[in-house]
């Protein structure tokens, strides 16, 4: 089939982008506006930018505060995913393996505000438990954007470990590597791409979270939840300054490892 | 016994996503019914369910359980409207643009909502952009704001990627001898996409579908800040914090309207397979 589309259609969708770029567009000419307004455009300024970096700590701690949690939950949950999907793979039996993955499943499915609460509810009960009544903070809230990314990082390695060769790692032991040794020679650098894109995937979404962290972080305050404290009053466009920001650095690093896959796939195309 | 008793080592590597999907997603969940049935005094209790059908309230939750079913489906529904022909341009496109459609699908979904929400206000304010730019060519400004339209508005606009990214993912892979097969066999245009490529999409739909649904029957406060409209996650959201037990009360009833959703889509989802068999 000829691949062809007629002007209608690119019109249309056309149409979609300018929809889904408007308010982005917005935010970004609204993060260069002297005036103190998000809704008043005064005149071009790098004011808000400059004051982000110099005088407005309460942001730049939040931002620290992001960055820090982001970093921290990529990590463990990489690692834990890792694992985990390394243990699925070796299940040998089709239903323990159905299970895992349905249990998997089971943060995808259900909707942010019900696990932010869920999270929330446990971590009372277990405070309870200690007699301890303010345990909301950094380490509940990294407990839960972990569970939140665990079913992303195992769904990007596991694929990668059914493409690769279990008889290299086999292979690699009848040489003489030990099973552990064999792991880290053979199968992880077969994997290392599904990492790394787990890494981005966890990095990413746990930049961004607003509901979960709203029920779980208790005094912690991140980035979202800086911005959701400015909402209510007046949001001032040092806010759309930082969001622009970070938009700008998720586009390059979204684009990076998208130019990067692009090279693999040619690279693959060529040997095979 | 079982006599293909699980390795150990490889038990041994599971343990650690066992336990963690036991602490904490399966005791979550049985936390928030335990929290619903619990009363001021720590014991078991109906008080919260008899407060939200209470005469006196009865009527006011009933219809924001509605709303929050109506507005769900309806940002749903006009998501798939306007993502199946995308999808399908998508996937009509040359390889190169396809990768940078794909990209440009995927940015948005990482713009904080809160901010996008902020934006999409001043966009609909009765002296925004558009009012403004009406203003400017002479024509009377639109009431946008605050209207249940609003409230769609950003629903869609903050969950539309999630219904494009899994159809065009499925139609990527369609199999092109298919629809070439329907042309040499004189389908038109449209007999081609109504008997082949929308069955085909079917599996796309279906998931891209319930990642819609699902995050809007729960939203909160886009719909409210564009909107005005409140529904069942904006009273979760605003209880929940100071008054657990309710909280966990209307989480409770939120769940339960999912999952019956869910399984509605089901039998939907298996009626329809059983259409491609005939």
């Amino acid at each position: 089939m000829k691949k062809k589309n007629g002007i209608l259609s690119t019109v249309y969708a056309g149409l979609i982008f300018l929809f889904l770029y408007l308010p982005i567009a917005v935010i970004v000419v609204f993060s260069f506006n002297s005036g103190r307004t998000t809704s008043n455009f005064e005149s071009f300024s790098f004011y808000w930018y400059m004051r982000l970096f110099t005088t407005n700590f309460e942001a730049q701690a939040a931002l620290r505060n992001t960055l820090i949690l982001a970093l921290s939950t990529a990590v463990i949950t990489v690692l834990l995913g890792t694992l985990a999907a390394v243990g699925i793979d070796r299940l040998r039996r089709k239903f323990t393996e159905r299970i895992a993955l349905g249990a998997n499943n089971i943060p995808l499915m259900s909707p942010e505000i019900v696990m932010g609460i869920s999270m929330m509810m446990l971590f009372i009960f277990g405070g309870a438990l200690f007699n301890q009544q303010f345990v909301l903070g950094f380490s509940t809230v990294l407990l839960a954007h972990i569970t939140m990314c665990l079913p992303y990082v195992i769904l990007s390695v596991l694929p990668k470990l059914r493409q690769t060769d279990p008889h290299l790692a086999e292979a690699a032991q009848d040489l003489g590597c030990s099973q552990v040794m064999a792991f880290f020679r053979v199968t992880l650098p077969s994997i290392s791409t599904g990492i790394a894109s787990a890494f981005l995937i966890t990095f990413t979404l746990s930049l961004d979270n607003f509901v979960i962290s709203r029920f779980t972080a208790g005094p912690f305050t991140t980035l979202p939840l800086h911005i959701f404290g400015q909402i209510r009053m007046l949001v001032r466009p040092d806010m759309y300054a930082l969001t622009t920001l970070i938009f700008v650095m998720m586009f390059l690093l979204l684009l990076g490892s998208n130019l990067l896959q692009a090279r693999a796939a040619k690279r693959q195309n060529k040997q095979t | 016994m079982n006599k293909r008793k699980l390795p150990f080592g490889t038990a041994l590597l599971n343990a650690p996503f066992t336990l963690w999907t036991v602490i904490f997603i399966l005791a979550p969940l049985v936390l928030v019914a335990y929290f619903a049935f619990t009363g001021n005094d720590g014991r078991f209790s109906l008080q919260w369910f008899e407060y939200i059908f209470d005469p006196a309230r009865r009527e006011t939750y009933l219809r924001m359980f509605g709303d929050s079913l109506l507005y769900g489906a309806l940002a749903t529904g006009i998501s798939l409207l306007l993502a199946f022909p995308l999808a399908h341009f998508m996937a009509q496109s040359k390889q190169s643009v396809q990768r940078v459609l794909m990209l440009l699908i995927m940015v948005p979904m990482w713009m904080n909502f809160l901010i996008a929400t902020n934006a999409w206000r001043y966009i609909l304010e009765h002296n925004g952009l558009i009012n403004n730019l009406l203003a400017g060519i002479g024509l009377p400004r639109l009431g946008m704001i605050n209207t249940p339209g609003a409230a769609i508005l950003g629903m869609v606009y903050n969950f539309v990627p999630f219904m494009i990214l899994p159809i065009y993912t499925v139609m990527a892979r369609l199999n092109v001898q298919l629809v070439e097969a329907a042309q040499d066999l004189g389908a038109s245009r449209w007999e081609v996409l109504r008997r082949v490529i929308v069955p085909l999409s079917m599996p796309g739909v279906m998931s891209g579908v319930i990642m819609v649904f699902v995050p809007s029957v729960s939203v909160f406060f886009i719909n409210d800040r564009l909107g005005g409209v409140r529904l069942i996650g904006d009273v979760i959201n605003d209880r929940v914090l100071n008054e657990t037990n309710l909280g966990a009360a209307f989480s409770l009833i939120l769940m339960l309207i999912i999952l019956v959703c869910m399984l509605v889509l089901n039998r939907m989802g298996d009626r329809e397979k059983g259409a491609f068999v005939n």
